[in-house]
């Protein structure tokens, strides 16, 4: 370690202004504080800093995903042979899929990496940490047979037009890793319907329907129990199959504080309020289905706890919140049952109320002023 | 007395020359001025219709301008605007049944965008600001520009929808020729819809103003 410490001392003063290397130097930057603990101080008063920066953020976001991502990993594989008519062992299984999954991780990193570090030398800024997290959730919402060329073109996409023209991390009005999902379902409907999805490499490019499939369509015999669902052993994009898999990860975020529980519950309250809604109006089979069944099928409860609580796209006051989440709630399972052209509603959904976050936001703070402002004048 | 007679301008000086080329670049109705933005979005799905298009614009406009520059000291101020609508939608109709006569399927194509010309904020935005205070060449020039900046990057964005978006250009099938399908490429879908063509536009916008950074606005 000491050594390593030393090697980077020795060939910093190349990478600062008057280097050799003097364009690199946030490539640099990101290097030396992905290695060791960044050495920046304040300059004037007494703040205390805890070192809980970005980094740390976004670290325990990936952490909080590993339990989908693996569980997405051996469902890839038990769904494949189960679908072949094959038994084989726990460790084949997850062996497959860890294989069919691996190079999608690795484009999605390597591309978007290689984006957000050419963009910090453009513009002469620090490498932000932000796409670690993106770079994890993308592989988690497509379906595993992504061709990995359609998986590039998504993420240059979602990168550059999603992230960087707004400015970069944090600076971005949509989700990246949903905006790369909504461009390849734009683009390629045909791999990315929702209600289909691939299986299986043999028997014909057989590709199994999804439970959102399976009820649009009325398919209710076909349907999966609802403990197949919650724990995940259903067909589906990598990371949403299990929702327990996803409500460990949820406990993760929640324990750390970085993720809103108000974001999160509202989400489950508005899609179960809207279930209920449709079971009271119960026009057809699908209205009719139990209301908690839309939050274990298809990518609701992933969209819920790793999508819409993004602090950087979600409403920021604590009222606005609320309302964020109860509409992105509501308005998935509209989607799902009303409009046949779109199976699933939730990436959407979401992305529209990244849209109207802001405005949200802004009528909330609005609303407070005009109440203390009352406040005021019964005074005077 | 004859020697005090102003010399005449000749006809591509550099003032009307910068007529024509400014609204190709700096001052472009699309990109800058931000005008017409919605028939770029409508019709440039193909290069064909988006040609076509841009050559209607750059008859009604170069038409318009002349007509208005004519008539500028007769035109009563007070109703202006509905002088420069009946103009501009004369010249759309003639436009209009011409393109139903010669070019029947582009004419199908483009649908209602033809009439749609009589809105383009483009060809009001010239009547007013250039042909109603400017000699009839000059006001010539201006319309011819302004068309000219306008059709090029209507064409630049068709050409890459189509490209992507279908695999043609001006349907002569690139991507199949290529036997890039073979290889398992798909055709982007999204490059048809409309938003693309704005996103398209923004770039264009994007590339245009981080070579010229006096486009960029003071914060």
């Amino acid at each position: 370690m000491k050594a390593l410490r030393n090697y980077i001392d020795k060939i910093k003063p190349q990478f600062q202004k008057g280097g050799k290397f003097e364009k690199l130097e946030s490539t640099f930057e990101a290097f030396e504080s992905f290695l060791f603990v960044p050495d920046k101080v304040t300059f004037k008063g007494s703040h205390i800093r805890d070192s809980f920066d970005m980094k740390r953020a976004m670290i325990v976001v990936v952490v909080a995903v590993l339990p989908a991502l693996l569980f997405g990993m051996w469902n890839t594989g038990f769904q494949h042979f189960k679908s072949l008519g094959e038994t084989v062992g726990f460790w084949d299984q997850f062996l497959y899929g860890f294989l069919k999954v691996l190079p999608i991780i690795i484009v999605s990193y390597v591309v978007g990496l290689g984006i957000e570090f050419a963009f910090a030398q453009a513009r002469g800024h620090e490498v932000n940490e932000g796409y670690l997290v993106t770079g994890m959730l993308i592989p988690l919402i497509v379906p595993p047979d992504i061709p990995l060329w359609m998986l590039t073109i998504a993420i240059v996409f979602a990168v550059v037009i999603g992230k960087e023209v707004f400015g970069g991390t944090g600076m971005n009005i949509l989700n990246p890793a949903l905006t790369a999902r909504a461009f390849l379902f734009f683009a390629y409907p045909q791999d990315m319907s929702g209600d289909k999805v691939w299986i299986a490499d043999k028997a014909d490019a057989f590709s199994g329907a999804t439970p959102l499939g399976d009820a649009l369509v009325g398919n209710f015999e076909n349907f999966q129990s609802a403990s197949d669902m919650f724990f995940g052993f259903i067909p589906g994009s990598v990371g949403e199959t299990s929702t327990i898999a996803i409500l460990i990860g949820a406990v993760i975020l929640l324990f750390t504080g970085i993720a809103s529980w108000r974001v999160m519950l509202s989400v489950f309250v508005g899609g179960y309020l809207m279930g209920l809604i449709f079971n009271w109006a119960g026009a057809n089979e699908y209205m009719n289905i139990p209301p908690y069944y839309h939050l274990i099928m298809g990518g609701f409860a992933f969209g819920a706890v790793f999508m819409a609580t993004d602090p950087v796209t979600a409403a920021q006051t604590k009222k606005g919140m609320y309302i964020y989440g109860i509409l992105i709630g509501m308005i998935a399972v509209l989607i799902r049952v009303v409009n046949p052209a779109y199976p699933e509603g939730m990436m959407l959904a979401i992305l529209l109320m990244n849209v109207f976050a802001p405005l949200i936001d802004h009528y909330v703070i609005e609303a407070n002023i005009k109440r203390r402002l009352k406040r005021i004048k019964v005074k005077a | 007395m004859s020697e005090e007679v102003k010399q005449r301008e000749p006809l591509f000086s550099p003032k009307n020359k910068k007529l024509i080329f400014n609204p190709l670049s700096r001052e472009n109705p699309i990109t800058v001025q931000v005008l017409g933005i919605c028939s770029a979005l409508a019709v440039t799905a193909k290069l064909e219709p988006a040609f076509v298009m841009s050559l209607s614009v750059l008859v009604v406009l170069a038409a318009a301008n002349v007509i208005i520059s004519l008539l500028r000291n007769t035109i009563p101020t007070r109703i202006r605007i509905i002088v420069q609508l009946v103009i501009i939608a004369s010249l759309v109709i003639l436009v209009d049944q011409v393109l139903k006569a010669f070019a029947y399927d582009v004419s199908k194509q483009l649908s209602v965008f033809v009439g749609l010309i009589i809105t383009n904020c483009i060809i009001m935005g010239r009547l007013e600001a250039f042909a109603m205070g400017n000699k009839p060449w000059p006001a010539f020039l201006d319309g011819i520009g302004n068309a000219l900046g306008y059709g090029w990057i209507l064409l630049v964005v068709a050409f890459f929808r189509e490209l992507l978006g279908s695999g043609t250009i001006w349907n002569y099938p690139v991507m199949e020729n290529l036997g890039l399908y073979d290889f398992g490429y798909k055709n982007n879908g999204f490059m048809i819809l409309p938003p693309m063509a704005l996103i398209v536009v923004g770039i264009i916008i994007w590339i245009q103003r981080s070579r010229d950074k006096e486009l960029v606005e003071e914060k």
